[in-house]
Parts: structure tokens; sequence; C-alpha cells
């Protein structure tokens, strides 16, 4: 065999680096090709919202009407904890004056005072909650929904610290043996996670509305595309005087009142 | 060599307790595990095929699990094409447990063989003995 030159081992030598990396690029091409195609039926939308139309609610439900409670806790497998400093919850009611703070006075009008308001997860524009996550449990989808990964919570409740609304709920204990029924088809949360509503990501990517959305028989809960603008909700939004919680904090909240 | 007689004897009771492990065990071979494949929602398939190939799944079944937690879970995508075309709903439950839905004589006995303790079973849930 003759002798390499300096010259020629050193030609040879970059060709092969330069073959690796052309191959291993070619894999990761070739990889991405065979994974998620996207679903077909899936209700695709740029900023979620929601508008509660809260007279309806009242009307219909004289106070009483649990439905979309109770539709959201089951499917998601939420435990009913009677005690406050332990329950878990993803949609519940407040009183009003609870519930826009801002708004509390001497004189509030006799209709409202007092009166339960639906309340869940705003789903904000500029989460708090995301931001001050240390490990990206929670973080922001383009679709607007504001999204937790159960893997990667450690626990810690920042999150919760940090959210104006109370909108998150920590399992202080394994929530399983307190569920009234399990639903098979989603998961649970475990001991030492904080859990919220997720706007029933699960059933937009299936095509359906979320589940409060559709238990609710008087069509008090309304779910739509705040960016396109023929919603249902921009309608409403148009047409009706609508109220968020909290907006001077500058957290964009997507869920509207209608009062 | 000073004090010979009590370092080779000390040295031999070391050889000993240090190989306990293997001449106490010789011949004594567990039994492999043997994951079973005979659930009636596996026997009515027509073609016996799971997401991949056998030795494949075998080998990165957690591999694949986590990237459908990613895909399903941080991108929102729940459909995933399998190398032969065949689309799969991204859902432990709902694709995987499906077909495996026997954990104790499926998942438990190879990762009880191995000490693997995955904690999947914590939140998602287990289909009860079917």
């Amino acid at each position: 065999m003759s002798k390499m030159d300096r010259r020629s081992f050193l030609r040879f030598g970059g060709l092969c680096v330069l073959g690796l990396g052309v191959l291993s690029g070619a894999e990761v091409l070739a990889e991405k090709q065979l994974k998620a195609a996207p679903a077909s039926p899936a209700l695709v939308g740029k900023k979620w919202a929601m508008v509660i139309d809260m007279k309806k609610c009242w009307e219909a439900g004289k106070g009483e009407c649990r439905d979309c409670i109770l539709a959201c806790h089951r499917a998601h497998n939420v435990p009913d904890i009677a005690n406050p400093k332990e329950e878990v919850k993803w949609i519940w009611t407040e009183p009003y004056e609870e519930v826009f703070l801002d708004q509390k006075q001497e004189y509030t009008a006799e209709g409202i005072q007092g009166k339960p308001f639906l309340v869940l997860c705003n789903h904000c524009d500029n989460p708090p909650c995301a931001r001050v996550c240390p490990t990206k449990a929670t973080f922001k989808r383009e679709d607007g929904i504001v999204m937790m990964d159960y893997h990667r919570c450690i626990g810690c409740r920042f999150c919760m610290a940090a959210c104006p609304f109370g909108a998150r709920s920590f399992n202080f204990r394994d929530p399983r043996p307190l569920l009234p029924k399990l639903n098979p088809d989603f998961p649970t949360r475990e001991m030492g996670v904080v859990e919220k509503c997720n706007f029933c990501a699960e059933r937009l990517e299936a095509g359906a509305l979320p589940l409060c959305v559709e238990a609710c028989r008087q069509g008090a809960l309304v779910f739509g595309d705040l960016e396109d603008g023929n919603s249902e909700v921009r309608t409403i939004l148009r047409s009706r005087f609508t109220m968020r919680r909290r907006p001077e904090l500058g957290t964009g909240p997507n869920v509207y009142y209608a009062i | 060599m000073y004090n010979a007689r009590s370092i080779l004897s000390g040295l031999g009771v070391f050889l000993v307790l240090i190989t306990f492990p293997f001449w106490y065990n010789v011949g004594k071979s567990a039994a492999a595990p043997e994951p079973k494949l005979d659930t009636p929602a596996i026997q009515q398939l027509s073609r016996k095929q799971c997401v991949g190939s056998t030795p494949y799944m075998r080998a990165n079944h957690m591999q694949l699990l986590e990237e459908w937690r990613t895909l399903a879970v941080r991108e929102g995508k729940r459909v995933y094409e399998a190398a032969d075309g065949k689309k799969y709903e991204i859902s432990l439950e709902k694709t995987c447990l499906k077909c495996h839905g026997n954990k104790a004589q499926f998942c438990d006995q190879c990762h009880n063989s191995l000490s693997v303790k995955p904690d999947c079973w914590n939140c998602h849930v287990a289909p009860e003995g079917r």
C-alpha cells in the first residue's frame, strides 16, 4: 500500500466527517416523516375563548343546576373532596363579590348580589402560571389553551401562587380512592401534582366542544375562536356587554361573562 | 512475607464472600418473563400487528411512549402514522391498552423480572383483568 501524504489524509478525513454529517441529517429527515399525521376532524382555533351567559345560567338552573360541573369533574376524574383546603376543582362557582373583586361595592344591584358565578381557568393570553413554572409543565399552546403536562409537574405550586383566579388545585393525597366513579378513558392525577381545566383539549382534538358547553342544557356556555370574526363568541361579544375577571392585572383572561 | 497465614486466609474468606452471589445461584436460573399476547382484543384482529414490529416494540416501547407523550400533550397531535401507513390514535388508554388489556400478564411480566418500576399507572388507568 502506498504511503498516504498529509494532504490526502486531511482530504480523506474531511470527506469522512462530511459524510457522517449528511448521514445523520438524512436520518433525522427520514425519522420526521413517519411521525404524527394531522387529525382530520379536530376543531382548530387560533385563540379559544368562552362566553358565559350568567342570566341564562341563573334563570334555568335557579342556582341549583350543576350539570356542567358534574359532567366535567366526572369525565376528567376530578375527585370529590369536601374540605375546602384540599378540594380539587376544574370548574366551580363563586359569589359575584369574589369573582369580580374590583367591582365590589356597597350598593350592588340586588339581582347580582351574592349570585353564584361559574369560574374556571381563564386560559390567559399572558398566563402567569406558565411563566413561573420551573419545569415548563404548564405551557401555552398555539391555540391559546393553557395546558398542563402532568408528567413534568413537580408540585412546587408556584403556579398556584401566581394564578390570580385560584384556578389551580393541588393534590394533597392520592385522588384515586376519592373518585366517585373512575373514567378509564382519561388519566387521573397523582399525589403531589397541580391540576386545572384544560378547555377539553382532548375533546377538541376529536372534533367535540368542551364538555361543560355540551352539558349545559340552556346553552349558557359558548365556546369559540376569538380570531374568527364570525364565531359565536365574537357575535355575542359584539352584541352584549361582557366582563372579564381582573383585566387590570394584564393576564388577558379569555373567559367572558355576559350579565 | 510477614503474617502470610492470616493474610492468605483473610484473602480466601474475602474471595468466598465476594463470589457468594455467583456460586450460591449456580444452576438456579430465574424463569424468563413470558409476556402474554392472547387477549380477546388481539385474538379478534385479522392481522396481528402492533404499531411497530415486535423486536422494535420489545426494545423501544419506552422511547415510543415518550415520543407519543410529547406529541399528544405538548404538540397536541393525536394521530400516529405507523411505518406501514396505518394510523393510530396516540393514547395509552385508548390504543395500547385496548389490545394489551392484560397488564399483569403483559407489562408486569418483564417489568417485575427486571425490577423496572414505571410510574405510568399512578395516573393512567390500567384496565382491570380483561
